[in-house]
Formats: structure tokens, C-alpha cells, sequence
């Protein structure tokens, strides 16, 4: 990710031109430039998600969000799929929902998620999509491997045992603070977030303390300094202030 | 400077004289595969010896693109008698330079009647082993740029866009997307600012095709990328080649400023208001770069990562322009449809697989090399007649086609037409165009768990399906290869292949659980005997007891 980037997943789309189409036999109404996920939101009509926070680019990167369209085989995702005239949108097919359940729990043997030590129990992102979606066991083996804890900083600290890459630290720091401290390393399942170029968090010259990247994160990979179990609660509510500030026209941020 | 159609004949007739002013033409092989052997020691000792006996006016030594036949390198082939010589080293120099005006020398005679050379129907390659790929004039004097030269001057932009959908021309990178309809969507864009990548980032195990084509022939990469500026609105090009295939690297940037030079590429090609210019960028190891978007990205300065499509490159590309991307391949087929008619192309192949298509053969294979054949060719040609058969006496198993996200077909389909429709109909892809063959004594699950594996270590990371499903994959066939699996870890093997191949973000992730499924749907027995039997059916899981 570099500060090129562009914000949207497109530019050249035309918010003035409207469409109408359904989603669940639902008939509903969507301006050109609003994906799938925006528009479910609006109608009340809920879709899990996970990489996706209002405010933030669109990754389309967990495929927690996959939703069906008739006519398609493919899955596509929510959050970065913009709705055609007449098309017909289902979220909750029994295929969908097996999927996400089967995504859900490749993430949770990617790293170790120990719920009953974590400072965030009660209040992850991962763990309600887990209670959410009825995952109660995980079919696949553990794979259990050997990450670290960054306490280097004076007040957060980043446990990558928890981390579920979901980039939303990486984005918020380069497009809300710009700061841009946080990236990524490597590829494919030995890939890890880092700060700066791998450098301690605690040592890193461009970090400015914001703690955003804390309040976003939707698990407890990124807390701050002295909570104990379950006592992190994240808080988001500078998002939607700083984008209306901003005058950015985005959605607000619901939950 | 600006050249005319003059010009350009006049560089390939004083090239052409120039050429058979030697009675002797003496042509070695100076692609990757026979440089690894040493051919360029080779040539340099002919060259030397040549002068030694003071006969460099009548005997030339030329270094020419692949031969085809890699395995028997270095190859040198005599161009006017028409004889081929196989593992020809420095000693036997004064044999051949002894040799020349008589007879042959025998013992170095590569039969080059074989069916390995006979069954080929030579079109992109038409130039490979034939012209230097480091002199634009031998291009030139092989009709080179003239496709170029009528595309700009006497066709429309929407003739040349016909002609290329009357050819019925498929992307060669793969996915088989129609060549026309691609290029008309991109022509069909309204913005002012439209890029031509040249897809170069060939990643499959054992595939080879487009760095021959690029050490061989690069002027007709290039040449054809101009057409495809030229019939979309484009004016900029860029190649994106992987850095691990230097000479590649160096002969297509030789190439492009041989072209500007002449003004082949440039501003106001040919006296015409059409203007182009190519860049090379290089690749930096990724496998999934190769992908279109992932490309993009690369190119733009950004990670390596693909985004999900719609919208696609052709309307939403590089720089946010509409761009448009084919293989190395398809852009080498252009200046033949150009120069010759799409009809003419649209006569070759199968109905919906129209023209050749250069396969790298490898594996357990007697003549392991670079062909090109007719679409439609059946696998057993390819594998028994062209290929020569399987070395040592085994018994053929499979041939692996498509690289990591193709499959392996099994002797049953032996007979099988090769075109997209029905190597996608057995579960395996045209791909790039790496055929691998197996023998007896392969392991399919082993063969699986390699291809995994692979995909493991490439996998971007970026859509949890491909990142972890891959790993959780490659795990279960290191279990089963080692003989601890449970029937339970075979259905999860196939459950996970189901969810990757569905809910994965871009290609790699989609097709990476290819491999396995073909296998297991061809080989199931040799999974089984694995899992209940304890034992390898081919013996090569070596941890293993024999067969009782």
C-alpha cells in the first residue's frame, strides 16, 4: 500500500445515476457508486463482515462478506461488488452461510485465538462473527504457530498471535493519520504486519501515538497498555467524526 | 527519422544479400537452455576457428533463438544443407568446419526429419533458430514490422480489431479470453489515456514458452504490441518480465532501442500521426504478479497483489486508465495476422481454438523442448510421436498441463484434442502452456502436494481462503504422503479444495486446488492405498514400505 492508492475502489463511477435492484426478493434502490454491503445496511439487512470498516478502503480481502447474485456461480464479495440494475442479490443462501463458516474457521486456526486469556474477550469483532454465525467448533487442524508480542511501545502493544490481517491498522494509519507506520511483510501465510521497516513499535520515528490503529482493530492483537482480560473495548467514534469534518461523503459508521 | 515501406524493404533486401553472401551459414543456438550447456563457448571457438582458416568470407557463424529441441543441446544448425547437430562441444569444431561442402559428420547428426521437427507447425517460432534476435535487419528481412507497416497505413483501427476477431485468436496466457473482443472493449473506452502491457511474468514449474519467444524473437513482441496500441488508442506499452530471465531482459531492451532507432517505435511511426513507445519493467520474483491486477500493481510501484475484478483492467487499469493485457504469445501471433489475413489464422485449429500453440515440454520425456503445434493436436502426438515417449522403457501416467492451477490427465484422455474447451472439460486449463509428463513411477498425491506447496509459498496472503486454505491443503497431503492420514482427512481435503476454488479472491486461489481435484479424481486409488494400505502405489514416497 503506498499513499498513491487510490481511496476508492474506483473514480470514474457517476453518483448520480441511480438503479433499483433486490437483494433477498427485496426491492431496493442504490446510487452507482454504493456496493452490495452499503445498500443491505441501509435496507436493515445485515451481512457479517470483517476486513470491512465504514471509513476505510475496501480490501475485499476476508470474503467473510461473500454474498450470492443469481445467474453468477462465482461469490462475490459485498463490500467491493457494486449492485447492476435488476440484479438479484442473496445473502443468506445455505451455501453462503456454509462458506463463511468455513472461512471463519481457517481464521481461527491461522493463529492462536485464545479467547479466555485475551484482553478483547467480550468485545472482538472475531469472536462475535464466530457467535453470529453459530461457529461452535473449528473441523480444521490448528496450526499453531510461533508469533510474537511487540510491548515496545510506551502505551500499546501488538500481539500478532491474534492478529487476523485484516489490514484495517495498515489503512487507518495511512489514510485517516497519515502517518503510514504500519505495513505489511511477507506473503501468503507467513505475511505479518510491521511497523515501519520491521523496526520495534517502540522505536518507530513515525509513529505518532494516535492509537487508531488500537480502536480499529477487531481483535485483540492491538490494545492498550495495562488491560487486563476482556477489559479492552475498543472506541471508533473519531472515524465518522473525522470523516464528516473531512467532508467526505461516505456512509456513516453503524456499529 | 522517420522509415517509409522503401526504406524497410531496403533494409531487409540489403540484409538478405548480405546474409546469402555466406555459402556457409553456420547457426548455434544462443537461447537460455542451450547457453546452459555452453553454447556461447561453442560459438566463440566456430567464430575463432572460422577466421583461423581465414574462410569468414564464405562461412558465417550466427547465434539464433531456440531450436526447439533443448534437451539435445547445444544445437547448431547448418542452414544450407538443412543439417542439425546435437550436443556438439568444442572439440568437435574442426569436424564440423572440416565437414563443411562434404558430407555431414555423422556422429553429431540430429535426425531433423524426426516428427519432433516434422509434426510442427512453426508460426510464432516461424523466426526462432532462423534469425539473431540481437539484429533488427534479420527481422526486417523476415518480413518483420511490414504487419506494422499495413496496420498503420492501410488499415482503420477497427479493420485491424476486425481481422484480429476474425482469427479467432484466444489469450495464450491461459484463460483463453478472446483476443478481438478484449482488444475492441479497450478500443471502445473513452479515455484519452489507454495503456498495452505485454504480460512476460511466465511463473508455471517446467514452462518456458515466452522466454524463448523473447530471447528468440523479441522484434515481433514488440512489433505486435504496436498494432494492439495502435487498434485501441493506446501510446504507451510496457512489458512486464520476470527478473530471473536476464538475456530475456537484455534482448528486449536491445530490441526496443534498435526499434527506436529506427523509428519503428517513437513518435510518428511511419509518417503516420500514431506514436508508441514501450518500457520494460522487470518482475520481482511473484509468482501471482502474473496475474493482471497483481501486474498492475507491480507496475505502478505497489505490492504485488491482486484486487478484486469487475471492474477490470481493460476499462479500470493501470493508473486507473483502461489497459489493455495479453501474453507474450498472443502479441507474437499479431504480426502474422496482420501481415496474412485472419482468415488465414482462423484455418488452423479447432473450431472454437483457433491457430498453434507453443508447449514446453518436460518431465519423463524423451525430447524435452519447446514445440508448437496446431490446436487440436491429440495428446498422444504430442506426448508419443513428437515428444518421442517415455525414456527407459516406463509406462506413462499422466501429463500435468496448465502449470500449478492445471491438472493432471490421465492415459485415458490420451486421445483428446488439445483446446481450451477440452482440457477444461478433464479439470486441467490450456494455462501458459507447460506440459509435464509423469511416468509409472510418480506419485500423484506427491505430485499434488508439490504443486501445493508451490501455491503455498506464492500465495499473496492477501483473501483468507487462499492463505490459509493452502497451507491447511498442503498440510493433509504432507499427511497423506506420509501415511497418516484417515479417511476423515480426505473428505476435509476435498472440502477445503471446494472452498478455495469458491470463495478465493483472484485465479491462483481459484484454480491452486486443480491439481489436487484431478487427482483425486483420476488417481483416487493411489490417495486410498495411501490412507488404508499404508504404501505408496509407485514406490516414490520413499519413507514407505514396498507393496506387500
Amino acid at each position: 500500500m503506498s499513499n498513491q492508492q487510490p481511496k476508492k475502489l474506483r473514480t470514474d463511477l457517476n453518483p448520480s445515476r441511480l438503479l433499483t435492484f433486490k437483494i433477498n426478493d427485496q426491492d431496493v434502490s442504490a446510487r452507482e457508486d454504493e456496493s452490495i454491503l452499503a445498500i443491505a445496511r441501509q435496507n436493515d439487512i445485515t451481512i457479517p463482515t470483517l476486513c470491512h470498516l465504514d471509513g476505510l478502503s475496501e480490501r475485499g480481502a476476508c470474503r467473510i462478506c461473500i454474498v450470492e447474485i443469481k445467474g453468477s456461480v462465482k461469490l462475490l464479495p459485498a463490500c467491493v461488488t457494486l449492485p447492476r440494475q435488476d440484479m438479484e442479490v442473496i445473502t443468506h443462501s445455505e451455501r453462503v452461510i456454509c462458506y463463511r463458516k468455513k472461512i471463519l474457521e481457517l481464521i481461527f486456526t491461522e493463529r492462536n485465538h485464545v479467547c479466555s486469556v485475551c484482553v478483547s474477550n467480550g468485545h472482538c469483532e472475531l469472536q462475535n462473527l464466530a457467535v453470529e454465525l453459530g461457529v461452535s467448533h473449528v473441523r480444521y487442524n490448528y496450526l499453531y504457530p510461533r508469533h510474537g508480542v511487540d510491548a515496545s511501545h510506551s502505551r500499546f502493544s501488538v500481539d500478532h498471535n491474534r492478529c487476523v490481517l485484516c489490514l484495517r491498522c495498515v489503512r487507518v494509519c495511512d489514510e485517516i493519520e497519515g502517518a503510514h507506520t504500519w505495513d505489511l511483510m511477507g506473503r501468503g501465510i507467513t505475511s505479518r504486519v510491521i511497523t515501519d521497516l520491521n523496526q520495534p513499535w517502540g522505536t518507530s520515528e513515525t509513529c505518532t501515538g494516535c492509537g487508531k490503529c488500537v480502536q480499529v482493530c477487531p481483535t485483540g492483537a492491538l490494545s492498550e497498555k495495562g488491560k487486563s482480560v476482556a477489559e479492552m473495548i475498543k472506541r471508533r467514534q473519531f472515524l465518522p467524526y473525522l470523516q464528516m469534518m473531512r467532508g467526505r461523503h461516505e456512509e456513516p459508521w453503524q456499529k | 527519422m522517420t522509415l517509409n515501406i522503401e526504406d524497410l524493404h531496403q533494409i531487409a533486401n540489403i540484409e538478405k544479400d548480405r546474409i546469402e553472401g555466406f555459402q556457409h551459414r553456420i547457426n548455434v543456438c544462443v537461447a537460455a537452455g542451450c547457453l546452459s550447456c555452453g553454447s556461447n563457448i561453442l560459438k566463440e571457438s566456430l567464430e575463432k576457428e572460422v577466421s583461423r582458416r581465414g574462410i569468414d568470407n564464405w562461412c558465417k557463424v550466427r547465434g539464433v533463438g531456440c531450436l526447439g529441441l533443448c534437451k539435445a543441446g547445444p544445437l547448431i544448425a547448418m542452414e544450407t544443407s538443412g543439417t542439425y547437430y546435437q550436443g556438439v562441444t568444442v572439440a568437435d569444431v574442426t569436424d564440423i568446419l572440416d565437414s563443411l561442402g562434404g558430407s555431414p559428420v555423422s556422429r553429431l547428426v540430429c535426425p531433423s526429419d524426426a516428427p519432433f521437427f516434422r509434426r510442427q507447425s512453426r508460426l510464432v517460432s516461424e523466426n526462432c533458430g532462423r534469425i539473431d534476435p540481437e539484429r533488427i535487419e534479420e527481422y526486417i528481412a523476415e518480413g518483420g514490422y511490414e504487419g506494422l507497416y499495413l496496420a498503420l497505413t492501410e488499415m482503420t483501427r477497427q479493420e485491424v480489431i476486425e481481422q484480429v476477431t476474425t482469427s479467432g485468436l484466444r489469450g495464450r496466457g491461459g484463460a483463453g479470453f478472446p483476443t478481438g473482443l478484449k482488444w475492441r472493449t479497450v478500443s471502445k473506452t473513452t479515455d484519452v489515456v489507454k495503456f498495452v502491457i505485454c504480460n512476460a511474468d511466465e511463473g508455471d514449474p517446467g514452462a518456458f514458452m515466452d522466454r524463448s519467444v523473447l530471447e528468440s524473437d523479441p522484434h515481433r513482441v514488440i512489433e505486435g504490441m504496436a498494432v494492439a496500441g495502435y487498434a485501441t488508442g493506446a501510446s504507451q506499452g510496457f512489458i512486464y518480465v520476470r527478473a530471473e530471465y536476464p538475456l530475456a531482459v537484455k534482448r528486449l531492451r536491445l530490441a526496443l532501442s534498435q526499434a527506436e532507432r529506427l523509428g519503428l517505435l517513437g513518435n510518428n511511426i511511419f509518417n503516420t500521426t500514431f506514436s508508441f513507445n514501450v518500457k520494460v519493467r522487470l518482475g520481482a520474483g511473484a509468482f501471482v504478479c502474473g496475474e493482471e491486477t497483481a501486474l498492475i500493481a507491480s507496475i505502478e510501484g505497489r505490492m504485488g497483489r491482486p484486487r478484486p475484478k469487475p471492474p477490470f483492467p481493460a476499462e479500470y487499469g493501470l493508473w486507473e486508465h483502461p489497459t489493455l493485457i495479453n501474453n507474450v504469445e498472443t502479441f507474437a501471433t499479431i504480426p502474422l495476422i496482420i501481415r496474412k489475413g485472419g482468415a488465414w489464422l482462423a484455418g488452423i485449429g479447432t473450431e472454437k481454438s483457433k491457430g498453434t500453440k507453443v508447449f514446453a515440454l518436460a518431465g519423463r520425456i524423451v525430447n524435452t523442448g519447446l514445440i508448437e503445434i496446431p490446436m487440436g493436436t491429440s495428446l498422444r502426438d504430442i506426448v508419443f510421436d513428437i515428444g518421442g515417449g517415455i525414456p527407459d522403457g516406463k509406462r506413462f501416467k499422466a501429463v500435468q498441463t496448465g502449470g500449478p492451477s492445471g491438472g493432471c490427465i490421465p492415459e485415458q484422455f490420451l486421445d483428446m484434442p488439445v483446446d481450451y474447451e477440452s482440457l477444461v472439460q478433464v479439470g486441467s486449463i490450456m494455462g501458459s502452456g507447460g506440459m509435464i509428463v509423469m511416468d509409472e513411477s510418480s506419485c500423484m498425491v506427491d505430485v499434488a502436494r508439490f504443486f501445493m506447496e508451490f501455491c503455498m509459498s506464492e500465495s499473496c496472503g492477501k483473501c483468507v481462503p487462499c492463505r490459509v486454505g493452502t497451507r491447511q491443503i498442503h498440510d493433509l497431503l504432507c499427511k497423506i504422503t506420509a501415511n497418516q492420514a484417515t479417511p476423515a482427512d480426505l473428505a476435509m481435503l476435498e472440502d477445503l479444495c471446494d472452498l478455495m476454488k469458491n470463495t478465493s479472491l483472484c485465479g491462483l486461489g481459484q484454480s491452486a486446488p486443480n491439481p489436487v481435484l484431478t487427482t483425486l479424481n483420476y488417481f483416487r486409488d493411489e490417495y486410498l492405498s495411501h490412507i488404508h494400505d499404508k504404501c505408496c502405489l509407485a514406490g516414490a514416497c520413499k519413507p514407505l514400505k514396498e507393496v506387500p
